[in-house]
């Protein structure tokens, strides 16, 4: 039953881009990273619905807009199993992961208080670690680990 | 060669070696108008009198001149301009810079800022890569090879960032090590899976007796209070070990003893003569090995 109303949602734009399997936790970091807030296509969000492999998660749907895979692989530390749906005429024409870049840059916040980037206006750089589940950052200036994504304010 | 002097994991085995070899040369001759007419910036946006006078010397050495500042009191980086702006002024005027500031990435960020080539000379408690080269360039010296050396790290090994370089610089050279440290102050995990997954064995104690007998290099450190979050932390290890004359009976014959230096009570001036003590020697060396950075940095083999 939950799984045809999620489809029924995921079909609902007519074309665009569906970003499902969003943590629902992080949905307002994702919106901010790919600067929807500023967006002027229609723009649909759901938050809290059920999944079962999340629990609680969100979907952002936008419609008349599709993004470079470059672009949205910037969603990846905060929404590590999202899937992004291409939605053209009402039908799904493709459903793909998103890829964990090797490097972050401008995204994340580092850890580390006494590092260059928090005091200076440098721009943030991380390589990405993959660990079992878990990604974690190691700053290219600190060369300390960020254990937790932080995303950086804009 | 590289541009930079950043952090010591952006050298291979062979460049490290290669620096070395030069630090040598260096050594043989201590004199060489290598670099006359070029001019070295030493910028000090912490205070640090013995990695400058290192530096300035060994520029002075080479025949280079230097200009700079050893605080920021007085300077235009108090009325809060900023670390790039300092940097690219510089650096139009000289043909190098080496820096110490307390912001960890420091000297990376002002490597991307600027064309000339910039030496680490500490930033935060992140590197300092020039210590750690001369720490490997008087470990070969005393030992006459780096490899299969075994390493007794003793002191502050969880926020000594000389213990962390070393260790990792070490790791191309199939070393083993004893950590004796207290507990508040062990080494990391991070650096201990670090060592596992190359297969590099080592062993930990709190006690300074225990493995002072089978170890060819006995490098103490100094507890830091800077590093320090709690005072009471620091209260309580700040005297843990003191290394004295007689506790020397039945060391390796090759044993040297070494420490980056400012030293506070962890050995005591009696072992100053001993035939082990060799930390003066150490921080000659940091001449020699500077010299050889600056050299290689601006082009020289
Ligand atoms: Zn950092």
């Amino acid at each position: 039953m939950s799984e045809k109303n999620t489809q029924l949602k995921v079909s609902a734009i007519k074309d665009g881009t569906v970003l499902d399997h969003i943590p629902a936790q992080n949905i307002f970091q994702v919106i901010d990273i790919l600067d929807l807030s500023q967006a002027l296509n229609p723009v649909t969000i759901g938050v809290n619905l059920e999944s079962k492999s999340l629990g609680r998660k969100g979907i952002i749907k936008i419609a008349d807009r599709f993004f470079a895979d470059e672009e949205l692989s910037r969603i990846s530390l905060a929404a590590p199993d999202a899937t992004v749906n291409i939605i053209r005429n009402y039908e799904v024409v493709s459903k793909k992961k998103i890829d964990l870049p090797a490097e972050v840059v401008g995204i994340a916040k580092c850890s580390n208080p006494m590092c260059v980037t928090n005091r200076q206006a440098v721009t943030t750089r991380f390589k990405t670690v993959k660990e079992g589940e878990k990604v974690k950052l190691l700053c290219h200036y600190c060369e300390k680990t960020t254990e937790e994504f932080i995303p950086l304010r804009h | 060669m590289h541009k930079n002097l950043i952090s010591i994991h952006d050298f291979s085995k062979e460049e490290i070696l290669h620096i070395l070899s030069v630090a040598r040369e260096m050594e043989a001759n201590k004199s060489q108008k290598l670099l006359e007419g070029k001019v070295v910036a030493c910028l000090f946006f912490e205070p640090s009198t013995r990695t400058r006078l290192s530096f300035e010397t060994a520029a002075n050495r080479l025949g280079a001149r230097v200009i700079g500042f050893s605080d920021v009191a007085n300077t235009s980086i108090s009325k809060g301009e900023t670390l790039k702006d300092t940097i690219k002024m510089v650096s139009n005027y000289v043909d190098i810079i080496v820096m110490r500031h307390p912001l960890e990435g420091a000297a990376r960020y002002a490597s991307e800022v600027c064309d000339i080539p910039v030496v680490n000379a500490g930033d935060g408690a992140n590197q300092h890569p020039s210590q750690t080269l001369l720490d490997l360039y008087t470990i070969l010296e005393t030992q006459g090879r780096l490899d299969n050396v075994s390493i007794n790290m003793v002191g502050d090994l969880k926020y000594g960032r000389t213990v962390h370089s070393l260790l990792q610089a070490m790791s191309h050279f199939n070393p083993s090590f004893c950590f004796t440290s207290p507990a508040e102050l062990k080494m990391p995990m991070e650096y201990k899976e670090f060592l596992d997954t190359r297969g590099i064995p080592y062993t930990e104690t709190a006690s300074l007796q225990k493995h002072l007998r089978d170890c060819d290099i006995l490098y103490m450190t100094r507890v830091q209070q800077e590093r320090f979050n709690d005072p009471m932390e620091y209260e309580k290890v700040k005297d843990v070990y003191r290394l004295e004359r007689a506790m020397l009976d039945g060391v390796r014959p090759n044993m040297k003893i070494l420490h980056p230096l400012p030293r506070v009570g962890e050995i005591a001036d009696d072992v100053d003569d001993t035939p082990y003590a060799y930390y003066y020697k150490q921080a000659e060396n940091g001449m020699y090995v500077r010299m050889a950075i600056i050299a290689c940095l601006l082009g020289y083999k």
